[in-house]
């Protein structure tokens, strides 16, 4: 059971370890205690987010009875409760022979395979080996072999190396809610994997890259160019591949981004990352990337390559009329980047880049977030509330991390049982077998059929105004349940399951968020979780956004990408910055050609290849998040800095780098290498909101008597060879003025704060297992955790009052449909799309109709909105409302742009 | 005085001695097979690469003067992408041999790798590579490792049972 599921009792007994007396939390078992102490006891099945079991028996120790005592029992250090007065003794020979002989056995069959598993060098099972001080193995007679799985593009399968510890199927079934995984065969025979070869069919199925102690489940994308864990140079960063701001782990050798791994932060992902955030991020090597700046001298003629300083002197030369430029920013960029673009253009003429109705809802989202009275809440604090209501959004694909702790509601609510037979919250089967199939209160109301639906207690579903109907409803009803006027109409009805959890509530959560398009699902969800903060209830209430920065956007002020064509169109402007954003997807077609074309001049800044830049009159390469540092504010508000791995060069650098460039400064002038403190800093003197940043990060105060934080590992290798052919000469490593981390192996080597933390690793302990020694006890916060600075809070004193509900606008022309916007996982987000493995699981186009639907036997329709008409395949989707046509987001193939809230479809032959 | 005497007489002693200085390069001087000279990659008996780029030498080097990148061709056989010894920094100390699980890289009895330029020093892996197994003729890493390789199925490999599958388990 996820410790972070419960709270500390902080009911301390004193226990003995070697005789020696020590504190430790009686709701803890025993070696999660040692563990949090500071002893170092092997182990395999354990994990401070699956609980106990006692499958492995690794992690004997001695008990004693009493002081009389010397003969001792061993038992499972992780199936045992502390208890007063308790006395063990980790090093007791017996003990230690016993944990060598579990290995020993495990070695029986252990293949002859570390240098060529990719897992070697941060293995647990090497780890613990070592730990115990099994050596060689002994047994004469044949190894057992498996034949293994093609599990997809993610995950790679070598079962020859497994240790039946039981981790993975843990995971995957209890945790992630995923049913093609599972353990097969008996005896000495066990084989975990599918059914049958496929892929792995859950969001969540890179996590088993970690979650296995052994190189049994690795990282397929990392496999294709391999480094060891100690030749990575990696840093703290923040995934871009959706708006929650999950903490990320990125490694580079050789100037390649070789793998995404989890950085854990005990309030966003803790453990655990989605499929899109691990292996998206092969965008980074993608073919797309820009690598020179581009240039054409007329809107009809080529574009060619030139190099950076020409590029920029003709940036100056078009940008020389400071009065008809305007700047369009973006959602994906950074902080850093937008706020350059804002102040060169100046804040009249900064256009946000989002489309006119996402500007408005995030400006609806920012205005809620900030007027109170309800918090926004952390992805921890969902895990743990004890009802919750989604109102109309798929989690799972716009918000994949969120779907995860939402499942923990079960968890959590299965804990709650298992307290009522004071059943520690630990053991793991125990708390499952109590709350047997009871769900925790989790209600989902959407228009589509989610992949979350399994664990919720009911499910909703309509078209989006029913939604918000319904939302609106709940408010109502909760109203008259606190008036005691309850006249719950249908008890059985899911009103009255909503208004009943969320009465007896405590930590109710609300989600919401932009996929729907509307306003009033957004206050819908507001007015609820505002009605419940008056009740007294520790609420929090969650928004959903679209992208990495969306809503440090948001909080910028910019205007709309269609108020920018406007601006265009009536002349008021004929120069155009368009900043790391496709307009394609933003607006239709036709628009954005006509605004590229109207447009005298347009500089594109990016770093992939889009129908934008190949529109522009000049491109400049900018870094990604792997090369260089930045701030982004995710969907709390919540604004973390991602600092590069790649080392920086000439021809590529930073957006805010290049934009400060704009204004004709030399590479020298002081204020072209403004860094992102003294960005940051005129940001907050210019907008209040942004104030938090204004005092330069504490890492950066951060005292560092050793140097900087460095972001090779002491064991990083080949340092006078990997240039060697280049020049004999080791260069110097390059600088990194913007971070308190440097692109060396030497430096600080004490604890530095935790955004700071370029990797885990302790003595003895080389796996991902080793974060426990960074955290103040197994599965709580890091050593000083500071992740991030909050930048919105719900004002103290509010006099905001509900929104109303305004019935929805009738569709009158009755061949028009209502466009369900479906979010796919692989497909919908713009820059995982450049990484192979992702895009080669995103779905082909498809229109989707309910089973009632008069085309629903037609193979193909022709489907209609944006001003283009295409033909495309019918898939019938059980749960849709009649009428509706659910459209895939942003799938490629499909009419590109924002989807339109109807659309028309019609017969093949007709018109 | 007498300590001047005896000092006299011991240097006295040592011009009749046979000399130990040979005429090199004329002459060679016996060099045993673990002396610690110039480094090259083995292959294993059946004459592919032995270096699977499992990161170890480079890692024990203590100056830093391997650098390679793993690659694997289509049978799921490792090999390295590039290997690189930069020989203007190698202290040839051997330890890239001791960590070797494979027996690849090995240091021979051969030190004459004098050159003008300290670029001629970095050896790449054409350099390196020789044809036959070197000093450890009968290891073949492949076959006593679990991964099924091109020409090696699993099961196959020494003292290996018949694998066990997915579908002979399901009842
Ligand atoms: S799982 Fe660990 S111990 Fe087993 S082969 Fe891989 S690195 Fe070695
Ligand atoms: S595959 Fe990995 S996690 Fe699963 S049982 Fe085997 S060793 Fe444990
Ligand atoms: S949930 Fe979002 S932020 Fe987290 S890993 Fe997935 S895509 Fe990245
Ligand atoms: S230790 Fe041996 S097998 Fe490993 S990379 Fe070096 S030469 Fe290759
Ligand atoms: S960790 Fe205790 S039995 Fe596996």
């Amino acid at each position: 059971m996820p410790m972070d599921m419960t709270e500390p009792t902080n009911d301390w007994v004193t226990i003995h370890i070697e005789g020696k007396p020590f504190r430790a939390d009686k709701s803890q078992n025993l070696l999660h205690a040692c563990l949090a102490l500071g002893f170092d006891i092997p182990h395999f099945c354990w994990h401070p987010a699956l609980g106990s079991m006692g499958a492995c028996r690794l992690c004997a120790v001695k008990r004693f009875r009493d002081d009389q005592d010397t003969q001792g029992e061993i038992i499972m250090s992780c199936m045992t409760p502390v208890s007063e007065g308790l006395s063990i003794s980790i090093h007791d020979p017996e003990a230690a022979e016993f944990r060598a002989a579990v290995i020993g056995w495990l070695m029986i069959n252990h293949p002859h395979d570390c240098p060529v598993c990719d897992e070697g060098g941060e293995c647990h099972l090497q780890d613990m080996t070592v730990m115990t001080g099994h050596a060689a193995r002994e047994y004469r007679f044949k190894k057992r072999t498996h034949r293994n799985q093609d599990l997809g593009p993610f995950i790679n399968h070598e079962m020859n190396r497994c240790i039946q510890c039981y981790r993975c199927v843990r995971f995957y079934r209890n945790i992630a809610g995923g049913r093609d995984l599972n353990v097969f065969g008996a005896h000495d025979h066990l084989y975990f994997g599918r059914h049958e070869n496929g892929t792995l069919e859950n969001p969540f199925s890179g996590n088993l890259v970690e979650i296995c102690p052994t190189g049994t489940f690795t990282d397929k994308t990392q496999k294709a160019h391999n480094t060891r864990s100690w030749d990575l140079q990696t840093a703290p960063s923040v995934c871009v591949h959706c708006g929650l701001g999950c903490n990320t782990l990125p490694g580079e050798r050789y100037g390649l981004l070789r793998r995404m791994r989890n950085r854990f932060n005990s309030d966003i992902n803790g453990y655990f990352l989605c499929d899109r955030g691990r292996f998206g991020y092969e965008f980074v090597n993608s073919l797309r990337r820009i690598r020179t700046p581009l240039f054409r001298t007329g809107k009809e003629s080529p574009q060619v390559s030139t190099d950076m300083n020409q590029a920029l002197s003709s940036a100056v030369g078009i940008l020389s009329n400071k009065d008809r430029v305007i700047g369009i920013g973006s959602p994906r960029a950074s902080l850093e980047a937008n706020t350059a673009l804002r102040s060169l253009v100046g804040k009249d003429r900064f256009h946000a880049g989002f489309s006119e109705t996402e500007n408005r809802l995030m400006t609806l989202i920012v205005q809620i977030m900030s007027d109170g009275p309800v918090k926004t809440g952390t992805l921890k604090e969902a895990a743990m509330a004890d009802a919750v209501l989604v109102l109309g959004e798929d989690v799972t694909v716009t918000a994949p991390r969120l779907a995860l702790a939402l499942r923990q509601t079960v968890f959590s609510h299965a804990v709650r049982c298992a307290e009522r037979v004071h059943l520690p919250a630990w053991d793991d089967v125990g708390v499952r077998e109590v709350a047997q199939d009871d769900k925790g209160h989790l209600f989902i109301a959407t228009s589509q059929p989610t992949d979350l639906d399994d664990a919720a207690r009911s499910c909703f579903r309509g078209t989006p105004d029913e939604i918000v109907a319904f939302g609106f409803d709940v408010h109502a009803r909760l109203n008259k349940a606190r008036k005691n006027q309850e006249d719950l109409a249908e008890p059985d009805g899911m009103y009255h399951s909503v208004v009943t959890a969320f009465q007896n509530a405590r930590r109710p959560v609300v989600i919401a968020g932009l996929s729907s398009g509307s306003e009033a699902m957004i206050k819908a969800a507001a007015n609820i979780a505002r009605n419940l903060a008056e009740q007294g209830k520790d609420v929090r209430l969650i928004f959903c956004v679209p992208e990495c920065n969306s809503m440090g956007l948001a909080l910028l002020n910019g205007k709309s990408l269609e108020s920018a064509i406007d601006a265009v169109n009536r002349n008021l402007a004929d120069t155009v910055i368009v900043l790391e954003n496709d307009l394609f997807r933003r607006t239709t077609s036709q628009n954005a050609e006509f605004f590229l074309q109207k447009a005298r001049r347009v500089i594109v800044l990016d770093h992939l290849q889009t129908r934008t830049t190949a529109m522009a009159d000049l491109v400049l390469p900018v870094s990604t998040f792997s090369e260089g540092n930045g701030t982004l504010v995710n969907n709390e508000g919540r604004a973390q800095t991602y600092y590069g791995v790649i080392a920086p060069d000439n021809s590529l650098m930073e957006s805010f780098r290049v934009l400060n460039r704009f204004n004709g400064s030399g590479p020298d002038d002081p204020s072209t290498s403004r860094n992102r403190d003294a960005v940051l800093q005129d940001l907050a003197e210019d907008l209040p909101v942004f104030a938090p940043l204004a005092e330069p990060h504490a890492p950066l105060a951060f005292p560092v008597p050793s140097g900087k934080v460095p972001r090779q590992s002491f064991g990083y290798s080949g340092r006078t060879a990997m240039n060697a052919h280049v020049s004999v000469h080791e260069p110097r490593p390059p600088e990194d003025p913007d971070s308190l981390l440097a692109f060396s192996m030497e430096g600080f080597d004490g604890s530095a704060p935790s955004d700071l933390v370029t990797r885990f690793q302790a003595p003895g302990w080389n796996s991902v297992q080793a974060v426990f020694k960074h955290q103040t006890e197994p599965g709580g916060p890091l050593l000083e955790e500071s992740s991030g600075r909050c930048l919105l809070f719900p004002a103290e004193e509010n006099d905001a009052s509900y929104f109303d509900h305004h019935d929805p606008c009738e569709i009158s022309e009755t061949e028009l449909r209502p466009v369900i916007p479906l979010h796919h996982l692989f497909g919908s987000d713009e820059l995982s799309m450049a990484a192979p493995a992702v895009a080669s699981l995103a779905p082909a186009p498809y229109v989707a109709l309910s089973p009632s639907d008069p085309l629903a036997d037609c193979d193909t329709v022709f489907l209609s909105f944006n001003d283009e008409t295409i033909k495309v395949p019918v898939k019938v989707v059980k749960d849709l409302p009649p009428r509706a046509a659910g459209i895939p987001a942003s799938v490629p193939g499909m009419i590109p742009g924002p989807l339109p809230g109807q659309c028309r479809l019609s017969r093949e032959g007709q018109p | 005085m007498l300590s001047f005497l005896q000092g006299f007489w011991v240097i006295l002693k040592h011009t009749f001695r046979k000399r130990e200085t040979v005429l090199y390069p004329e002459e060679k001087i016996y060099l045993p097979p673990r002396f610690r000279g110039r480094i090259i990659l083995s292959r294993d008996p059946d004459g592919a690469e032995r270096c699977v780029a499992c990161h170890l030498c480079s890692s024990v080097c203590p100056v830093d003067c391997i650098a390679l990148q793993a690659a694997e061709d289509e049978t799921g056989r490792r090999y390295p992408e590039f290997f690189r010894i930069n020989f203007s920094r190698c202290i040839l100390c051997g330890f890239c041999e001791e960590a070797c699980p494979t027996a690849a890289i090995q240091l021979t009895p051969d030190f004459e790798m004098a050159e003008y330029l300290r670029e001629n020093l970095v050896y790449e892996k054409e350099d390196l590579l020789i044809s036959g197994p070197g000093k450890y003729p009968g290891y073949n890493f492949y076959k006593v490792a679990g991964l099924a390789v091109g020409g090696k199925d699993k099961g196959d490999g020494e003292n290996e049972e018949t694998p066990v599958d997915v579908h002979g388990l399901l009842p």
